[in-house]
């Protein structure tokens, strides 16, 4: 970097933290307006059939009720379903709310209760009663496995899995150590603590300010004039501040079109939230089950690699992630074979979640790995190293860094992994088992194209402005450390505004990329504006930067000078001053370099070590410690960082022992649908976490050297937990989460 | 602020929200928090599930927490409420948001002002001490971005300060 | 959430007078259940009776050394009071072994004798439920029934009581006084809620009209030989999968008295006094525990998912005795199982 002050790299306070303590931070359901109506949604209770009638009379005559919306009186809205698709979309047909009598899924939104109090939706929304002629209906992932098939269209963005390389069956049965076993893991929800909600707000001029629970302001945005054939110009989507997201706010929720609909028909503003209950019937992590075989030598070397997948989908789009092909690159080996296919189920699409396809891939292979370790004896740590792989073999590309084997030294040196016994029930505490467990993470670091604009006053402020978004992960805080080290600024004097859809072009805030694109973005914006305050500052009479080229020349305090003799130079004041501006503002551009990207590919990892305590006879297990390294190149901000691998790893916790959603296959609905009954860790569960960074120079991964670390926190974490419960108990599970009645079987 | 005088139901009722004596006319039906939130525009307080599973409603009543989704106004006429926005003395944090804000103990801030009001709540109880017992008796209210043990920190800092408070009182 | 008619009750009698004159009407306090199941329009009462204002809220020592709590008395309240911490341990551990420290803060001894199950079957309003709607059907015992009951139960319900405290309760032999239109009375805790048989609608034995006024809990003699041990599906927050609330009388290392309920396993508390009174007698040894268990468990029946439970409860009743034997109850903030 080219200044002095830097911000880069320190524990920064969160920019946003005031207003969040304070509870001044604003979000989508907390906007009012003239005249707000309120929309209450009805759901269908069956997940598959035909609607032949629905009682609306009770509602509409209920105080305060405006309007009711079914199928049968919906706004206009567009016909043509690629209309309806957003920039997530999956290969199929999106759901179109309230477009006809048909029910494909359950909770499916069948109408909206428009009132003009809040109370008074919700109640009426009770009396709405709908006549069914239900259809049958199919959600059980255990039988329509046998329906399974391969996706006729992959997913933008998604991988499919490599053409097999060897001979995996072959090497798999000559070799002396193998084993093949079937991973299964139960559907999760992302049950952010924010409900999603829509506060349509309709100006005088009938232009639309949507305050909206989204990863992504453009990606509302775009949804809504193509749904509703609006021009961009009357449509501006806020999402300065969101409750969480986890991926389910990477596609326009129901409450979305809803709340523009309503508004749009009665020409009033219009909140719609969605209840708790209803966010189970809206994307999840699909139910997975996963063949894993694995093939060593006696020296634990792989000689073959097997994966396949079948997870669920909808009936009406392949939703597809990424969830084999990691066990063809995180190890090296010559011999793999790996294969994914979907099951339709009558259920709403499934929707990313924290790392997408790896949470769920990944704890499988680590699990197999780890017993692959166990039956050829060796050392789990040990197995991994001696497969390490310095290269993408899916892809046959170099890797832009992978300081993974520091990953495993600093993490294991931390955890004590060298004082682990290897024998499984051999180590006890008291009642408890103790067991220790590790596993490898792998995530995807990319980057975006991305838009961002600097725009620096004579006073010495800097805005920068990009349309990314924040959902709890940092990003107020990293531009605002950006654009402060670009141009030599404190904090205070850097404003970031984001989560507008009016601003400068940035991807919907997901996939880890947001970190190194909008960060790339901004930094290229800074750095055009001190080219650009050079070139003034050049053309003064007698400047003492005459001859300087943009290399020489740093930002410091409030003025720019030459490196090489900072005593030449001029503030920031003077130059405009003299220059006769006010401000330069300059946009700036990042993107992925598609030349490099045919030769290098780059990935985040992590190694993660796990204790838990396991009550054998109670089936109770507690996850003691935890202890997760983290290779990620450049760390912007340690203090957020570290928050977002916390967040990942109590997540992934989530995942081993408690998040399950439970369905009913005789109705065809999830029945713990409340926070409640489907269990996600609360503060007594978490025990101590030690969060590690290891050194990381990429200079490849992207512009400013960062690779992410919004999803690798939780890769890998479930199948840690899972190996020391075995470690523990000498149990396999293999079906997660790990309740205690499967502790307590066998 | 307008809302003095509340007009939204038939049921006459007196609160004091954060010191400011209202009169309000609420409906039976309406919830502590939608009355807050809706009526009263004090959105600090959050809906996270509607029904006391999360804990992002917790707003202190008469110095005790408590979940607003599952009070109706009507019944706790006369009572003090204390919401996030007046958690603070003056201008200045309390002791608790600057210890948030310090570690990190929360990334998109919508179990905050709960957890921060749960805490204060626990403060108060005086019968958490060690780690052990402020995870449980933290354990109703819900922090989906994980910063459970940050949070801990939080609250941890807080207690130290205030016993160091309390032995420079005494000496 | 149906609209209702809101009444501040002043006085019992009020109180009482408004709940009888309306066939549907409910009293309210704490509302962290009904309010609960009102939003989830579970519970549909026409009228609402606000007994917040009565003066129910006290703890009283009895003459014979026991402790008369009101109906308003707070679960924290209660589960900090001196005299029930220093005299009535095991109520203690129980409430705080439950819910939340925020819905102990709401939550009353009157309205936790009252709530109902967390059957998911119950709480969804689209699902049959004959619990809900008489006649509608089970669906629970074909489906999905991992918190479901394994003892006492029905072909028209399998549903579970939820309550924490009241294992506690039923282990103290406790009594709850009612008052109603036609007089006060006292109910033994064992006969207050009951099993679900034919008529899974009725939880308890109370009559219309009827308003728990008081929970009276006899002294106690068990001194440091008790346990609450709640097992469930995360370390805190959660109902339970089996609870174990274990008191025992001791003479050296022999019996004189057991008393053992057990919660997350039947509609109600579930106690079984033959098998308790097999154990007087005997060596506080986990062998008489392991039979003790076995008598309680002989006609449990699991019904897929909630199999796990016979097993589960089995053990938790061995170890909740060991517990109270060597006199270290369990503490509600010690994950770790001693």
């Amino acid at each position: 970097m080219d200044t002095l002050i830097t911000h880069i790299g320190r524990p920064t306070r969160r920019v946003d933290g005031q207003l969040k303590v304070t509870g001044r931070a604003k979000y989508a359901a907390e906007y009012d307006a003239p005249g707000l109506l309120h929309g209450a949604i009805v759901s269908s209770s069956i997940p598959a059939g035909r609607i032949v009638r629905i009682h609306t009379d009770k509602a509409k005559a209920f105080p305060g009720v405006v309007e009711i919306f079914t199928h049968e009186n919906r706004g206009k809205a567009a016909w043509l379903d690629y209309k309806w698709r957003d920039q997530v979309a999956p290969p199929g047909h999106p759901f179109r709310p309230l477009h006809s009598d048909r029910v494909v899924f359950d909770g499916q939104p069948i109408a909206l209760v428009v009132a003009e109090s809040y109370e008074a939706a919700r109640d009426a929304a009770t009396l709405v009663h709908a006549d069914y002629q239900p259809d049958e209906h199919r959600t059980d992932l255990l039988v329509e496995r046998e329906r399974s098939y391969q996706p006729p269209k992959k997913r933008s963005g998604v991988p499919k899995p490599p053409s097999p390389r060897g001979d995996a069956e072959g090497a798999f049965d000559q070799a002396p150590v193998k084993l093949a076993n079937t991973y299964r893991i139960a559907a999760e929800h992302h049950n952010p603590m924010e409900l999603f909600a829509t506060t349509c707000v309709r100006g005088g001029d009938g232009k639309l300010t949507l305050y909206e629970k989204t990863q992504g302001s453009q990606n509302s945005q775009s949804y809504v004039t193509s749904v509703f054939g609006l021009k961009s110009d009357d449509v501006e989507v806020i999402n300065h501040y969101v409750g969480g997201a986890f991926g389910s706010g990477l596609r326009p929720q129901h409450q979305l079109f809803f709340a523009v609909m309503a508004s749009l028909e009665l020409e009033r503003s219009v909140r719609v939230s969605l209840t708790r209950d209803q966010m189970f019937h809206i994307g999840y992590r699909p139910e997975i089950l996963q063949t894993v075989g694995l093939a060593c030598d006696a020296e634990g070397r792989l000689q073959a690699v097997m994966h396949d997948a079948t997870a669920g989908t909808s009936h009406f789009e392949d939703y597809q992630e990424n969830v084999v092909n990691w066990s063809g690159l995180l190890y090296r080996c010559d011999n793999v074979r790996l294969s994914y296919e979907l099951a339709k189920l009558n259920t709403y699409t499934p929707c990313d979640m924290r790392a997408p396809g790896a949470a769920s891939g990944v704890t499988a292979l680590e699990c197999a790995m780890d017993e692959l370790a166990y039956a050829a004896r060796i050392d789990p740590l040990e197995l991994r190293r001696i497969n390490f792989a310095t290269r993408d073999e899916n892809d046959n590309k170099e890797l832009t860094s992978k300081a993974l084997d520091a990953c495993y030294d600093e993490g294991a040196a931390a955890f004590g992994w060298d004082k682990r016994s290897f024998e499984p029930r051999s180590m006890r505490d008291g009642r408890d088992l103790i067991g220790w467990g590790m596993a490898t993470g792998v995530w995807e670091a990319s980057m975006q194209k991305t838009v961002a604009t600097a725009k620096l006053s004579a006073n010495g402020h800097l805005e920068i402005a990009t349309a990314s978004s924040d959902i709890g992960t940092g990003t107020w805080t990293i531009l605002t450390q950006i654009g402060a080290d670009a141009l030599g600024l404190p904090l205070e004097a850097v404003t970031a505004r984001i989560g507008e859809s009016g601003l400068p072009a940035s991807p919907i805030e997901g996939g880890s990329w947001t970190a190194a694109s909008a960060g790339s973005a901004v930094q290229a914006a800074c750095d055009e504006v001190r080219k650009s305050l050079l070139k003034q500052a050049a053309g003064l009479p007698g400047s003492p930067l005459a001859d300087a080229s943009p290399e020489d020349v740093r930002l410091n305090a409030g003025r720019l000078e030459l490196k090489a003799d900072p005593s030449r130079g001029i503030s920031i004041g003077e130059i405009m001053t003299a220059s006769g501006i006010g401000e330069i503002e300059e946009e700036g551009k990042a993107a992925p370099d598609k030349l490099q990207m045919l030769k290098y590919v780059s990935y985040t990892h992590s190694a993660i070590f796990a204790e838990v305590a396991v009550d054998e006879e109670l089936g109770v297990i507690r996850v003691t410690r935890v202890v997760c390294a983290t290779a990620a190149g450049r760390i912007l901000n340690p203090k957020t960082a570290r928050s977002q691998i916390l967040g990942g790893v109590v997540m992934g916790i989530g995942m081993a022992l408690h998040e399950e959603a439970m369905t009913d296959h005789h109705l065809g609905r999830v029945m713990n649908h409340n926070i409640a009954e489907y269990h996600m860790p609360v503060n007594a569960d978490i025990h101590d976490i030690e969060v590690i960074f290891v050194a990381e120079h990429d200079d490849k991964a992207s512009p400013i050297g960062v690779k992410g670390l919004g999803e690798i926190g939780i890769v890998g974490t479930a199948a840690a937990v899972a190996n020391a419960v075995f470690h523990a108990t000498g149990k396999r599970i293999r079906d997660f989460p790990m309740t205690l009645d499967k502790v307590l079987q066998n | 602020m307008s809302s003095r005088n509340l007009q939204q139901g038939d049921v006459p009722i007196v609160m004091t929200i954060n010191g400011d004596r209202l009169e309000l006319h609420v409906s039976p039906w309406t919830t502590l928090l939608d009355l807050l939130r809706d009526h009263l525009h004090l959105t600090g307080t959050k809906k996270g599930c509607d029904h006391g599973q999360c804990g992002a409603c917790t707003v202190l009543i008469d110095g005790r927490r408590i979940n607003s989704c599952l009070v109706f106004a009507v019944m706790r006429d006369g009572a003090e409420v204390t919401t996030i926005e007046g958690l603070a003395k003056d201008d200045s944090l309390h002791p608790l948001q600057e210890a948030f804000i310090e570690r990190d103990a929360f990334q998109c801030g919508y179990c905050t002002p709960g957890q921060i009001c749960s805490a204060a709540g626990l403060l108060a109880e005086d019968r958490a001490h060690s780690r052990e017992e402020i995870r449980e008796h933290m354990s109703g209210n819900i922090c989906r971005c994980g910063a459970y043990t940050n949070i801990v920190d939080a609250i941890e800092d807080v207690m130290a300060q205030e016993q160091s408070q309390q032995k420079a009182k005494v000496a | 959430m149906k609209r209702f008619e809101y009444i501040r009750a002043e006085s019992i009698d009020d109180a009482i007078a408004a709940i009888a004159a309306v066939p549907d009407a409910r009293a309210v306090a704490g509302g962290t259940n009904l309010i609960d199941l009102m939003k989830y329009d579970v519970a549909q009462p026409s009228r609402l009776v606000d007994i917040n204002r009565l003066p129910l809220d006290t703890i009283e020592e009895t003459s014979e050394g026991g402790l008369k709590i009101g109906a308003l008395v707070t679960n924290s309240a209660l589960a900090w009071d001196t005299r029930v911490e220093e005299h009535f341990p095991l109520l203690s551990s129980a409430i705080l072994a439950g819910a939340s420290p925020q819905l102990r803060n709401a939550a009353t001894t009157g309205g936790n004798l009252l709530q109902r199950t967390r059957c998911y079957y119950f709480y969804d309003a689209c699902t049959p439920c004959n619990k809900r709607e008489p006649g509608s059907g089970c669906p629970a015992i074909p489906g999905v029934n991992r918190i479901h009951a394994i003892l006492g139960t029905s072909d028209a319900c399998i549903a579970t009581h939820p309550s924490d405290m009241c294992v506690a309760l039923a282990a103290l032999d406790a009594t709850v006084h009612v008052a109603g239109p036609g007089g006060t009375r006292t109910i033994p805790f064992a006969d207050f809620h009951r099993l679900p048989g034919d008529q899974p609608e009725l939880d308890n034995t109370m009559r219309h009209g009827e308003l728990i006024t008081a929970v009276e809990v006899p002294p106690s003699r068990f001194g440091a030989h008790h346990t609450y041990l709640k097992i469930r599906d995360r370390l805190s927050y959660a109902f339970a999968l089996v609870s174990v609330a274990a008191a025992l009388t001791l003479d050296g290392d022999r019996i004189v008295e057991a008393r053992v309920a057990m919660g997350g396993v039947a509609h109600k508390p579930w106690r079984d006094r033959l098998a308790e009174a097999d154990l007087a007698g005997k060596q506080a040894d986990a062998a008489a525990f392991q039979d003790f268990a076995d008598q309680v468990l002989e006609g449990a029946v699991g019904y897929g998912h909630n199999s796990f439970k016979i097993d589960l409860a089995r053990r938790a009743m061995v170890r909740a005795l060991e517990q109270a034997a060597a006199g270290t109850p369990q503490r509600q903030t010690d994950k770790r199982i001693n």
